[in-house]
């Protein structure tokens, strides 16, 4: 099994990343510098969060014209599974991989706190460590993670059970009092058309280790790479 | 020098003659001046002038601080290395080091909050991996005016956005700190960051070390004319007109710190580097007189070859610009291709600029021509260094407790003011802005215990991590404040089971030629000297930030404490919220007994007088190991030391952070003492196993008193006084968030 998480310049949850995925694995993913042209054979590519290029133009829109870009591209083409956080969604948003932008939060601030997501299905490689509609307890991290997108897009990603995270509450209600960002109707994370490749804001990798607050993130993990281990 | 220096045409541009005159505007007195021109035996050019007012600033030389700093303590055999170089370091076993160090940037953050506290928080931690560490957590010690005041708003919204904005891209979490309020900041308010990073012992970096004919090389982003005279700036007093200083505050650029991060720590690992430090201060002048002078070379650089932003800058600027995101080191000559190429990975700037001598001078060519060429020892030995006058201090009067009942007993509604008052009101808003979860080592988010936690990579051992100051105590009674500081640092990382090691202090006063400041001043240090010495808790790295007044109003005195402790078994610790339901609490050390300078009398009584109560050192370390053993053996399940508010809010604390009450059914005191006073070196924990605890303290002759039982959704203090967790905590929650909104 190869796993690889991509580094950008001014990525900073590389090692967050590498700690979660190797929880499941017990080995530790291939770190690839972003000015690599080769990924080679690969089962599964991340890209972790952080502040690519200093995030100076839009979040995100640096790193989708870096070389190893190229490379993500082919191997999305190919059907590898791509899953992108909060930074790394905001690439794949950039490369027109996954539909729809991240807008600043509503608040215009940043905002580090730990939130509810629902697990919107579990019927992918992805999602199939969740029960659908189980509610998780990750933290966000970001400044710009107000997710937009024209309602013919929404409509059809609900139609295709695309979303795989909404932001909710305690009780699992996607009302008011789970605003976190603006985001439409409370979009966490999405899933493109093949369900090859999941984009989310939130930090799954953040909710795995016994010290953390808890270990809900967890699932994600134990799923998506018991996918490709056939576990 | 190993490259050809570019010819230019000299610019059309004359350096301005220099005098006495010319020297005062830079700061310089009379008295120096003449020294000046008796060290080089002529009258200094213009940059050179630049050159002797920075080194020779308070900022700088700490020429009205540096006879009364020789007091603290700054040793222990667990120091590797106390004050002196970027930032201090001690031994956390296992090969590893602790790298920490608090600065303040005051001046800047006033004039522009968002740039002043973002190049706060990036030279920080440029300090502490200038010395090979990666930092790991970062914190901040903020006070700010009345909230009254029209700029506090303003800035503290910038003040936070900066740091967050830094912090965040860094990716390093900040993950503590404290924020206060008082009019005597309103025109200078305290920004005071603090950086804490490992490194392994065996690859610690200095500015030492350097000798002749090695290759200085200057790396990160490009100079341009931001901050010159920075230093300078945060020698002076402000006037009513300090916004016209805003070209004296540099400009950040966290990215590309991040960059220089990654590049200086992988160059780290190549054995390439003989000496390096950052440029902070003074920038470009105090590197390279500082890597000189504790090497005992000279330096001679071509400044053509500075990688410049912006054309036609004169030397002087060249060498006073405090661009940020810039280092200085000296390489092993055989290694710089090595070194070059880590460099021109991240994208950054790579340049020799010149070399190092036999020499002890300070020489400076561009545009074909020398402007600086003066011997390095006197820029540092030689620097002013002042015994101040002192005024006697005269303590306040003893406060009469029972002029200041309770008003019409309403014990819960005091609480409540209390909890909600500026200074006690749940900082939430502001420390949700700041990342402190990246790196995935939090153990302990803000408000969950006393001290930051922060696990180290690939081990059960966390550091523990603390800010404190009480000002107001300070201002009291500076020597007893003095005390109080290192006290309430050591108890906070006792309360969540760590070893406190060694702190780093800011030390932030108003005007030193104002003699009764040098009194609160020499008072505070002497203070905390003893606490340092009695608890083995000594001073590793600091800073000193003199002249914070504005228009005569000097700011309270602020000497704030960074403190690193060490857990060796993260698993262990506690935290200050209650945990379970019918858990016994109980409170250590005596009952409370002053209400002189407490947040009670502030508050409730709208007074600012008496003394702070008093510290007894022995009792600091008595019960502060007492609770550190109880805490090794699980034998309680939370714990918060009794502080700011006294015994109730401390209470307080831990039902809302537990989201669960009590009932103090084994008290039936109503005093105002009892509950809001802040006698030190006490503690209230919750166990399940009250009968061996209230044991095991007596056997060591430590006081406790058993005040009743956690549980249930109420603070149930008496039969007749009861409030709701979820209502005190919508007051403790809602200050700060409906504060901000009104604009």
């Amino acid at each position: 099994m190869d796993i690889a998480i991509l580094v950008f310049p001014g990525t900073n949850r590389e090692k967050d990343m590498a700690m979660a995925v190797q929880t499941v694995t017990g080995k530790a993913p291939r770190m690839v510098w972003h000015k690599e042209t080769d990924l080679g054979k690969l089962d599964l590519v991340i890209l972790p969060g952080g502040f690519s290029y200093g995030d100076y133009l839009r979040c995100g829109a640096m790193a989708a014209h870096s070389p190893i870009m190229k490379e993500v591209l082919r191997h999305a083409a190919r059907g590898t599974p791509l899953l992108g956080v909060c930074n790394g969604f905001q690439m794949l948003v950039e490369t027109g991989l996954l539909p729809g932008a991240l807008l600043r939060n509503q608040s215009l601030k940043f905002i580090c706190k730990q939130v509810y997501l629902r697990a919107e299905n579990n019927n992918n490689d992805f999602m199939r460590g969740f029960e659908a509609g189980q509610i998780i307890n990750v933290p966000v991290a970001h400044g710009e993670g107000n997710y937009f997108a024209d309602e013919d897009t929404i409509k059809t990603l609900n139609d295709q059970d695309r979303v795989a995270f909404r932001y909710c509450n305690e009780n699992g209600q996607s009302d008011e009092s789970a605003a976190i960002n603006g985001s439409r109707e409370h979009i966490a994370g999405i899933l493109s058309a093949d369900k090859k490749i999941l984009g989310m804001m939130p930090h799954p990798e953040n909710a795995t280790q016994s010290w953390q607050a808890n270990v809900s993130g967890l699932p994600l993990f134990t799923g998506m790479i018991g996918a490709i281990t056939g576990a | 020098m190993n490259a050809t220096p570019k010819i230019k045409e000299p610019p059309v541009f004359q350096e301005p003659k220099v005098s006495a005159k010319t020297a005062a505007a830079y700061g310089i007195t009379a008295e120096e001046y003449a020294h000046i021109l008796e060290i080089l035996d002529r009258e200094p050019s213009y940059t050179e002038l630049g050159i002797f007012s920075v080194m020779w600033s308070e900022h700088c030389s700490y020429k009205s601080s540096r006879l009364h700093l020789k007091k603290l303590p700054t040793d222990a055999p667990w120091v590797i290395q106390g004050p002196g170089e970027n930032a201090g370091v001690i031994d956390i076993g296992d090969g590893m080091a602790a790298v920490f160090k608090m600065e303040s940037h005051n001046h800047p953050s006033y004039i522009e909050p968002f740039q002043g506290a973002a190049t706060g928080v990036g030279g920080i931690m440029r300090d502490v991996f200038t010395m090979g560490a990666r930092p790991i957590a970062n914190l901040n010690a903020l006070r700010f005016g009345d909230p009254a005041h029209p700029k506090t708003r303003h800035l503290l919204a910038g003040v936070v956005s900066g740091i967050g904005g830094y912090g965040n891209c860094m990716g390093v979490p900040t993950v503590g700190g404290e924020v206060n309020f008082h009019p005597s900041y309103n025109g200078n308010i305290l920004v005071n960051a603090m950086t804490v990073g490992i490194a392994e012992q065996k690859n610690i970096y200095y500015a030492r070390g350097a000798a002749p004919n090695q290759p200085v090389v200057y790396v990160g982003s490009k100079t341009g004319r931001d901050g010159i005279h920075g230093a300078t700036m945060a020698s002076a007093s402000f006037d009513d007109d300090a916004e016209a200083q805003r070209p004296t505050v540099q400009v950040g650029d966290p990215f590309t710190e991040k960059l220089l991060l990654e590049a200086c720590l992988e160059l780290m690992q190549k054995d390439a580097i003989i000496a390096i430090q950052d440029m902070g201060a003074a920038g470009l002048t105090s590197s390279s007189v500082e890597i000189a002078d504790k090497g005992e070379i000279g330096v001679h650089l071509n400044l053509d070859l500075v990688p410049m932003r912006e054309t036609l800058m004169s030397p002087y600027e060249i060498m006073l610009s405090e661009s940020q995101e810039r280092m200085l080191m000296i390489l092993k000559p055989e290694k710089e291709a090595e070194a070059r190429a880590i460099f021109e990975k991240w994208d950054l700037d790579f340049a020799v600029i010149g070399t190092t001598t036999v020499a002890r001078q300070l020489k400076l060519d561009m545009y074909g021509r020398t402007w600086c060429d003066i011997p390095v020892p006197p820029l540092v030995d030689d620097a002013p260094m002042y015994d101040r006058p002192r005024a006697d201090f005269t303590p306040p009067e003893a406060l009469d407790n029972s002029l200041y009942d309770i008003p019409n007993g309403d014990i819960t509604a005091a609480l409540q003011t209390i909890i909600a008052s500026p200074d006690m009101a749940s900082k939430r808003w502001i420390w949700e802005q700041y990342d402190h979860l990246v790196m995935g080592e939090t153990i302990a988010a803000p408000g969950k215990a006393d001290s930051a936690l922060v696990k180290l990579p690939g081990s059960n051992k966390a550091l523990a991590m603390t800010s404190d100051c009480t000002p107001r105590y300070c201002a009291a009674n500076p020597h007893d404040g003095g005390k109080q500081v290192i006290a309430e640092s050591y108890r906070n990382i006792c309360a969540v089971g760590a070893l406190p090691l060694a702190v780093t202090d800011n030390l932030n006063f108003g005007n030193p030629e104002r003699p009764e400041i040098m009194a609160q001043f020499a008072g505070c240090i002497e203070g905390m000297a003893e606490a340092c010495r009695a608890l083995h808790y000594p001073v590793v790295s600091g800073n000193v930030s003199l002249y914070n007044e504005t228009s005569g109003q000097s700011i309270l005195p602020t000497p704030t404490i960074g403190g690193v402790g060490l857990m060796d078994d993260y698993t262990k610790a506690v935290g200050i919220g209650f945990k379970e339901e019918g858990e016994t609490i109980i409170m250590i050390g005596g009952d409370g007994a002053h209400l002189g300078s407490s947040l009670y009398l502030r508050e409730i009584h709208a007074k600012e007088i008496g003394l702070p109560p008093p510290v007894d050192l022995s009792a600091e370390l008595t019960n502060g190991t007492f609770i550190r053993e109880v805490i090794s053996q699980s034998m309680i399940s939370s714990c918060h030391d009794i502080s700011d508010g006294g015994l109730l809010p401390a209470l307080a604390d831990m039902a809302m952070a537990g989201d669960m009450g009590f009932v103090l059914d084994e008290v039936s005191q109503l005093s105002a003492a009892f509950w809001f006073g802040e006698d030190q070196a006490r503690y209230i924990v919750a166990t399940n196993k009250p009968d061996d605890f209230v044991k095991h303290a007596a056997d060591k002759n430590i006081q406790t008193r058993i005040l009743g039982r956690t549980g249930g959704k109420d603070l149930k203090i008496s039969s007749t006084h009861s409030i709701s967790v979820k209502e005190l905590k919508q007051s403790h929650e809602n200050w700060l968030p409906a504060y901000m909104e009104q604009e």
